[in-house]
């Protein structure tokens, strides 16, 4: 879901999926769509053929945008988060 | 195409993960040939979305890092591969666990994975998958000392030639 970052870090291979956060192979009840990352994610593992190898799927996310961006995050900041909020301080 | 990295992340955390770099002494390229044929070949996979069994492991330890928030359980659950979405629960606290909940194949494909060993894609799936907790102390101490090498033995101890690692 984060290729530039797995690229970053020097991950060997990667395949990059335009997913929200929990969603690596897919839409929940969606078969078929995680098959077609999980075949991809099999053939890169197997076939690369050096490191720094990436791969990115070419599947819009079937959810608008917003309410996608929403629907991943949990109901309740995470304890991290509570932290960053409540002293102004920005990550990292 | 190229994937938007940060399609679903909000624009405050960019910065965090953006332009960071190798971790600190982790600068040299990784490499290990996959030698053998995907049909000749056994596969797990890894999870990072906090999944564990509820009725036989311990949750992953969220009061803690509630009490800490700087800090994230290290520790790893062995996840059956024949194991029901009513079997396993979910310990992160940094997503929403309701899709992970009504199918977790979206995280951890085990069940697909065996189809496409019947299928003969693959040779065979492992017995037994890995889930971790996706988030971690920015040292990644526990990781580092103790998981990597008890994950690394659970899966060389089951023949396992590779491993596909899904981030949440």
């Amino acid at each position: 879901m984060m290729p530039a970052l797995a690229e970053e870090r020097l991950a060997p291979r990667v395949v990059g999926v335009e997913f929200p956060y929990s969603h690596s192979f897919g839409m929940p009840g969606d078969e078929s769509m995680q098959r077609h990352v999980l075949e991809l994610a099999l053939r890169v593992l197997a076939g690369a053929g050096a490191p720094g190898t990436r791969v990115d799927l070419d599947v819009e996310w079937p959810v608008p945008l917003r309410e996608a961006y929403r629907a991943w995050q949990p109901k309740e900041a995470s304890p991290i988060v509570k932290v960053l909020l409540e002293t102004g301080r920005r990550p990292g | 195409m190229k994937v938007d990295s940060y399609r679903f992340l909000p624009r405050s955390f960019r910065s965090y993960y953006e332009g960071r770099g190798p971790f600190a002494g982790e600068d040299k390229l990784v490499w290990a040939p996959f030698e053998k044929r995907l049909q000749e070949s056994r596969i797990a996979l890894l999870t990072s979305a906090g999944l564990y069994l509820k009725r036989s492991q311990p949750s992953f330890d969220v009061e803690r890092e509630r009490a800490n928030p700087e800090w994230g359980d290290p520790s790893w659950r062995a996840i059956p591969a024949a194991s029901k979405a009513t079997d396993l629960g979910v310990a992160h606290l940094h997503i929403n666990d309701v899709d992970l909940i009504a199918d977790p194949e979206i995280s951890l494909p085990a069940h697909l994975l065996e189809r496409l060993a019947a299928d003969r894609v693959i040779g065979s799936a492992a017995t037994e998958h890995v889930s971790v907790m996706g988030y971690q102390e920015r040292n990644l101490e526990g990781w580092r000392d103790t998981t990597a090498g008890e994950v690394i033995a659970h899966l060389r101890s089951q023949g396992v030639d590779g491993l596909i690692l899904a981030p949440a």
